[in-house]
């Protein structure tokens, strides 16, 4: 019954939609066809779009791990004063909008590190994926690592092995999982990467996700965009796959923990863990937002507030930011209601052992349903959208539901992997010992699930709003031009001529930025204060 | 006609391999039965089967000649005591001793989980989380907790293997002292 609703939802607000465009790829005015393809695939562009896509993935993956790993042991494996602080800014480019991120390196690149001369190269855009994408290397293995039993190094270390062995030959095996699965959802986010590439990426470099939209949107060219979009299907679900695969691994292995082990004090032998990790936390995390930040501060006379004064007159845009500040709460508010709400009943229903071969694998076929949405193109869902839901029997065009519902379906896969470790964390026999004393399923899921899952509840929350707020590939097909969203309108100020614009943009991305880091702290604040009392 | 509990052919699967293979016995009324088996002999998923926590792969579990079958857990009436307790960590002690009196009056309840406090030799201590608890203690509250709904049997697993032997002892004497009423037990 849980899961009836939440099918439901995916299969009106995503399957349909996604389906529709992509199965007019195939029809023309003779029926079935395969011309999108043929002309896709004979175009040497698109071959060229694959490639930079998997170049640009592969190496924003690799630069991530390559990075994360020594930031996972400083930042949960050791104990240094003000390593909350630390953890909390790491964690905080994860949940910034796309198109803040794209703004605040072009900023830089642009402005003081404008001698380099890399403003829209390669190198660029990977260190933006590297900045977005280092957290989830450094908390998919820090947490992994933090539960390590310490013990079998020193049984290592005993046995005459040095400390570069040890971490080789027990430590790294031990976290192989924890790197694979994070490096698996590294290469998902890299490889649909949208606002990055767009307002980096310039006319030189594009993805499948810049090339669907720019097929679809400009060229209004379907066959090829479906073709393309079958294809960015292809590399999602293989990395889907890997990710999963990956994961069941580690849930096995997170049985290891240990408790009350306080983690050792930083150490001078520690450095060449934490050079990287300064070098990353400094250059690729704190240059790019000082960039940021200064740049909207500067005025053709000097420091001032002059941008952010500017931020209640309505630019070239015809609309203020204020007015697209609120535009933006509010339907955010209502996307991460919708998508809480929805990704409870979820991981509900996929927290359940289920004792049949054939209940497992319907949860298996269940548990990658709900996670698609990650990896199918917003842009896709978005347009999707518009060719779907305008006309009988569902005629949402003229109503504002639209786009938090757009933005429910891509945040809904970030909630489901929020609450549905804290509820498969809670041990099985705590539901049998509540059903010995008598109480039925639906009293077991209240009293003792439930206020399980509250623990998770405040960090879901807090992700689901963020997303919502920043999400720009699909809002940007289904923002109304009088009331676009923030991103949407960052995004054309940033496109338009004069210094008044391009300031307002910059002031913009601070405010959006600002508001979405005090969010997901609070979140994380709420979920460890609850955490705390258990 | 047989009164209490009658098991008869009882087999447990896990998959491939089997757990407990055709297990018959019966057990009346007031009597206390003990299972005795090396770890991993299947006393455990026997314990469950009664429960109904565990399906069976063969064979009949009855109560006063009722086939249990399609009986949920939740119905059957039979306290369990598991090995580590599972007290639930949102809940206090009173929250948890008075757990599976949902249905009772409000007063009824306050006034069974204090008795039941009292037998076990924790009076005053329902506002205490049971984080705080000590090994033993809280041992002492999971026992009240499956005592406290009344229950026609109580299966107890292993519940003082955790335990140091000195408590082991005593509540080995406080679960002797309530054999006496009318509820069969067994204990593995």
């Amino acid at each position: 019954m849980a899961a009836v609703i939440p099918i439901a939802f995916l299969g009106v607000f995503f399957a349909w939609p996604v389906i529709t465009l992509i199965g007019r790829g195939f029809v023309d005015e003779n029926g079935f066809t395969l011309a999108g393809f043929a002309e896709a695939f004979g175009a040497a562009r698109t071959l060229r779009i694959i490639g930079q896509t998997l170049a640009l993935a592969v190496t924003g993956t690799l630069a991530s791990v390559a990075l994360g790993v020594p930031g996972a042991y400083v930042l949960y494996r050791c104990r240094f004063p003000g390593r909350t602080w630390l953890r909390a800014l790491v964690s905080v480019p994860f949940v910034l909008p796309t198109v803040v991120v794209g703004v605040a390196f072009k900023t830089l690149f642009n402005g003081p590190l404008a001698f380099l001369g890399i403003g829209e190269s390669f190198g660029a855009i990977v260190l933006a994926l590297v900045f977005f994408n280092y957290s989830v290397i450094v908390r998919t293995v820090g947490t992994m690592w933090a539960r390590l039993d310490p013990r079998v190094v020193e049984a290592a270390r005993a046995l005459g092995a040095t400390p570069a062995r040890a971490l080789w030959t027990v430590t790294l095996p031990a976290l192989a999982p924890a790197i694979a699965s994070g490096a698996a959802l590294v290469f998902l986010f890299c490889a649909s990467a949208f606002g990055i590439v767009m307002i980096m990426g310039g006319v030189t470099w594009g993805t499948l996700e810049t090339e669907i939209y720019y097929q679809t949107a400009q060229l209004l060219n379907l066959p090829v965009a479906a073709a393309l979009s079958i294809v960015q299907l292809a590399v999602v679900s293989g990395s889907l796959a890997l990710a999963n695969a990956t994961r069941s691994r580690q849930e096995r292995a997170l049985r290891l923990r240990t408790d009350g082990l306080a983690a050792p004090v930083l150490r001078w032998s520690d450095w060449p863990a934490v050079v990287p990790t300064l070098a990353v936390v400094v250059g690729v995390i704190g240059l790019p937002l000082a960039a940021l930040v200064t740049r909207s501060l500067a005025t053709p006379e000097g420091w001032g507030l002059h941008n952010y004064q500017l931020l209640g007159t309505v630019g070239s845009a015809g609309v203020s930011v204020w007015a697209a500040a609120a535009t933006s709460l509010a339907t955010a508010t209502q996307a991460a209601l919708l998508a809480v709400t929805l990704g409870l009943m979820v991981s509900f229903v996929l927290s359940r052992r289920p004792r049949t071969a054939l209940g497992q694998s319907a949860q298996q076929v269940l548990d990658s349903l709900f996670m698609l949405p990650l990896g199918v193109s917003a842009v896709t869902v978005g347009f999707g959208f518009l060719v779907t839901l305008n006309r009988p029997p569902l005629d949402l065009r003229s109503s504002t539901i639209l786009i938090p519902v757009a933005q429910a379906v891509v945040a809904l896969p970030l909630v489901v992997r929020t609450l549905l470790p804290v509820l498969r964390a809670l041990d099985p026999r705590q539901m049998e010992a509540a059903a010995t004393l008598g109480a039925g399923p639906w009293r077991v899921a209240a009293t003792i699930e439930g206020p399980y899952a509250l623990r998770g509840l405040g960090l879901a929350l807090g992700f689901a709003f963020a997303t919502s707020l920043g999400e720009f590939g699909a809002t940007s097909f289904l923002a109304r031009p009088d009331t676009p969203t923030l991103p949407v309108l960052i995004f054309h100020l940033i496109g338009r001529p004069g210094a008044d614009n391009q300031g307002m943009a910059l002031a913009a991305c601070v405010m959006l930025a600002l508001v979405t880091g005090t969010v997901m702290a609070a979140a994380e604040a709420l979920g460890h204060g609850e955490a705390r009392g258990w | 006609m047989v009164t209490g509990l009658e098991v008869r052919g009882a087999s447990v699967h896990y998959g491939g391999t089997v757990a407990v293979d055709r297990v018959s016995l019966t057990v009346a009324p007031g009597e206390m039965v003990a299972l005795l088996g090396a770890s991993g002999s299947g006393k455990s998923s026997l314990l469950r089967a009664v429960a109904g926590l565990e399906p069976l792969a063969s064979g009949t579990i009855a109560w006063e000649a009722d086939d249990l079958a399609g009986v949920p857990v939740h119905r059957r009436g039979f306290g369990m005591m598991f090995q580590d307790g599972q007290l639930f960590p949102h809940l206090n002690v009173a929250g948890n001793v008075g757990y599976g009196l949902f249905d009772w009056d409000k007063a009824e309840r306050a006034a069974r989980v204090a008795e039941l406090l009292d037998i076990v030799g924790l009076s005053g201590l329902g506002p205490r989380q049971v984080t705080e608890l000590s090994g033993g203690q809280a041992q002492r509250v999971a026992l009240a907790r499956s005592l406290a709904p009344k229950p026609r049997m109580l299966l107890l697993d292993e519940p003082l293997s955790a335990l140091d032997r000195g408590l082991r002892e005593r509540l080995v004497v406080m679960l002797g002292r309530y054999s006496a009423e009318p509820t069969p037990r067994r204990a593995t």
